[in-house]
């Protein structure tokens, strides 16, 4: 009965033979309704962007950078030039000599910041202590990086007993309360590498400064094992995978897989937790500075310069509060980016 | 449940244990001697002091000698503070500053969890963006920083506080402000946390449904729920208090622990070194112990190894 209903409905339609000939390829395009296929970063990054903070922060440290690595090698003063009679200037002061050679015509930079008490350019001095402070935190982060994603990626991969020694380690070393050995090693390494430094063969480590590799050694030392516990974790995950059952079954061996597979794969967790590192290499190294225990003089570091301002700062309080602010601003915005970069690449970890 | 007790505390010595090689070796490698820096004594004295304190005989005996003596409980004698032991110092000194973090962590856990919990209970309104910020800031601004900012408004710019010692009630205000400020931050970004993970719970939910008024519910049933992860970080508020307590002790001119550890490290007085070090590293060491078993028993839903 419905049958004989429907028919002629079907006949009134307006159908034409056109209509039943092959879609042209324009035709069938307009019928592709999948999007072109986002890959992680393009993802990751376009989550990052309309992050408002984490775009602040960013912008903040461009501009850390800029004035740590790059001003520096404008400003006509350099970090441990002494200006005789320029002593303890506050801003857009000048000295004695400075102010007869301003008479006579010549044109003198400002010190924006002040002079120090041995007549050092302080604007100079801050830049340059950005510099270690940012150093310091970069390098080492990236030490704890390829210490703690090796030994983490390792001992999740082996498993059985040799993850549970490794990871019995581990536990050890998390509950050994970190700043007491910092404090230990930085002093007992750094007469050593500064003496090494001075052997033959070794030349370069005098560039780069042997009591900053010392604080590289340090931090290397003791705080790659969060990061070795975290890669643990998702090796262990990753590992029960197709992907890598897939890669073993083509005869893959144990290194390139966790080279190619799991460790790609874990990137955005690592790649977070690096840059969360920063600041707490930052933090440790102004906190050894502060107790003279960090980068040594005539090289400032923020941490120095605030202890070197403390016992003035009744009178200039300026060259205190300038690397407080410093190095308080460097540590939020580096906070802030971070979270910003765990919310964008590793959603999961939000909590 | 025993069976993990006894591991973790077996577990906790083994971690004091390492520490206190670690230090013996590590406080020898460092050049100069506890008697190197006095010009005014001669060689002959220098070396008849290092015999007199044991420091000639080879490394390794010397360290059989301190860990057996220490397993008896004698530190030894201080290199530098003359005719004191060490066991003495570390008592006189202790109080002060277990004063001191004690009363920190009280001040971090007062104001931190309300502040948490006021987070979490406005979430996305002005209050929570207001405290989100605060809480921020407090986790950038190192200790030393604060306590020198402090030090700079309130003792010599305002002249309100006392700047240095711990004499009156007045004085413990600054100290304890610049001690308590990461823990509370911490916590506060914790509590806040925790709280909107509980509270998407479905208990939570049947809980409201069921017409409990919201307030009741977090007071009720959330909040028990999301103070587990408060309670894990006592152990490292008690770690982030003593590497706070180093500078906060020295700015502020207070004679505790920390100010001790850290002159001794600068006077090579050995056995000060030691025996501040493991002091504060088992102390530490302890806590975590602690709250690790502490959190199994209040929560059966973690799983036990």
């Amino acid at each position: 009965m419905e049958h004989t209903q429907n028919t002629p409905e079907l006949e009134k339609l307006p159908l034409g033979p056109d209509d039943f000939s092959p879609a042209t390829a324009s035709e069938k395009e307009s019928l592709v309704i999948m999007r072109e296929s986002v890959n992680f970063w393009a993802d990751g990054l376009r989550r990052l962007r309309k992050n408002k903070i984490a775009m602040v922060s960013l912008f903040f440290i461009l501009l850390i950078v800029i004035f740590a690595y790059i001003l520096p090698s404008f400003w006509p003063y350099t970090y441990d030039q002494q200006i005789k009679y320029s002593e303890n200037l506050s801003a857009f002061e000048y000295g004695k000599t400075e102010l007869q050679r301003i008479e006579a015509g010549e044109s003198v930079f400002p010190h924006i910041c002040g002079t120090d008490k041995l007549g050092r350019d302080f604007a100079v001095r801050l830049m340059m202590a950005t510099r270690v402070s940012l150093t310091v935190g970069i390098i080492c982060s990236i030490c704890v990086l390829v210490i703690g994603a090796t030994y983490g990626a390792v001992a999740g991969f082996t498993g059985g007993l040799v993850d549970d020694i490794m990871m019995r380690f581990t536990d050890i070393l998390y509950t050994i309360p970190d700043i007491l050995l910092i404090i230990l090693l930085s002093i007992t390494l750094k007469p050593r590498i500064i003496s090494l430094a001075e052997t033959p063969g070794f030349e370069w480590m005098q560039k780069v400064g042997a009591n900053l590799i010392a604080m590289f050694i340090v931090f290397a030392l003791l705080y790659w094992v969060g990061m070795a516990r975290i890669t643990r974790s998702q090796v262990l995950v990753l590992k029960e995978s197709e992907y890598v059952t897939a890669a073993r079954a083509l005869g893959a061996g144990s290194g390139r897989i966790i080279r190619k597979h799991l460790l790609t794969n874990c990137i955005g967790t690592l790649i977070v937790t690096t840059t969360l590192q920063i600041p707490a290499a930052i933090f440790t190294e102004s906190y050894l500075s502060f107790l003279g225990l960090g980068v040594s003089a005539p090289m400032p570091s923020l941490g120095s310069l605030a202890t070197d301002a403390v016992k003035g700062m009744n009178t200039y309080p300026h060259l205190l509060l300038l690397p407080a602010i410093l190095i308080s601003v460097t540590i939020l915005v580096f906070n802030l980016f971070g979270d910003g970069l765990r919310d964008a690449f590793d959603p999961k970890l939000k909590n | 449940m025993g069976k993990y007790i006894v591991k973790r505390i077996a577990m906790g010595i083994l971690s004091v244990f390492i520490v206190a090689t670690l230090t013996f070796f590590l406080m020898n490698l460092v050049p100069g001697g506890p008697f190197v820096a006095e010009k005014s004594i001669s060689k002959a004295a220098q070396e008849a002091l290092e015999a007199k304190f044991g420091l000639d005989k080879p490394l390794l005996q010397r360290y059989t000698t301190y860990m057996t003596d220490f397993l008896q409980g004698d530190m030894g004698f201080s290199l530098r503070q003359r005719g004191r032991t060490v066991s003495d110092i570390i008592f006189s000194k202790f109080p002060v500053s277990a004063r001191l973090a004690g009363i920190a962590v009280v001040v971090a856990l007062c104001v931190g969890i309300p502040l948490g919990c006021v987070s979490a209970y406005n979430r996305g309104k002005l209050p929570d963006n207001f405290i989100i910020v605060l809480g921020t800031c407090g986790i950038a601004i190192p200790s030393f920083i604060s306590s020198v900012l402090l030090l700079y408004t309130f003792g010599s710019w305002l002249q309100l506080l006392p700047t240095m010692g711990l004499n009156d009630a007045a004085s413990y205000i600054m100290p304890v402000t610049a001690l308590a400020i990461y823990p509370t931050a911490y916590i506060t970004r914790l509590m806040r946390s925790s709280l909107l993970d509980v509270m998407g719970q479905d208990y939570i939910r049947t809980a409201k449904a069921m017409g409990l008024s919201s307030f009741m519910t977090l007071f009720k049933h959330a909040l028990r729920n999301a103070l587990l992860p408060v309670i894990a970080y006592v152990g490292p508020m008690l770690a982030s208090l003593m590497t706070g307590s180093f500078v906060v002790e020295k700015i502020f001119t207070i004679p505790g622990l920390g100010r001790e550890f850290v002159s001794s490290i600068t006077n090579r007085d050995y056995t000060m070194i030691m025996g501040t070090t493991i002091i504060l590293a088992a102390l530490v060491i302890a806590a975590n112990v602690l709250v690790d078993i502490l959190y199994k028993v209040i929560d059966p839903r973690i799983k036990l190894k």
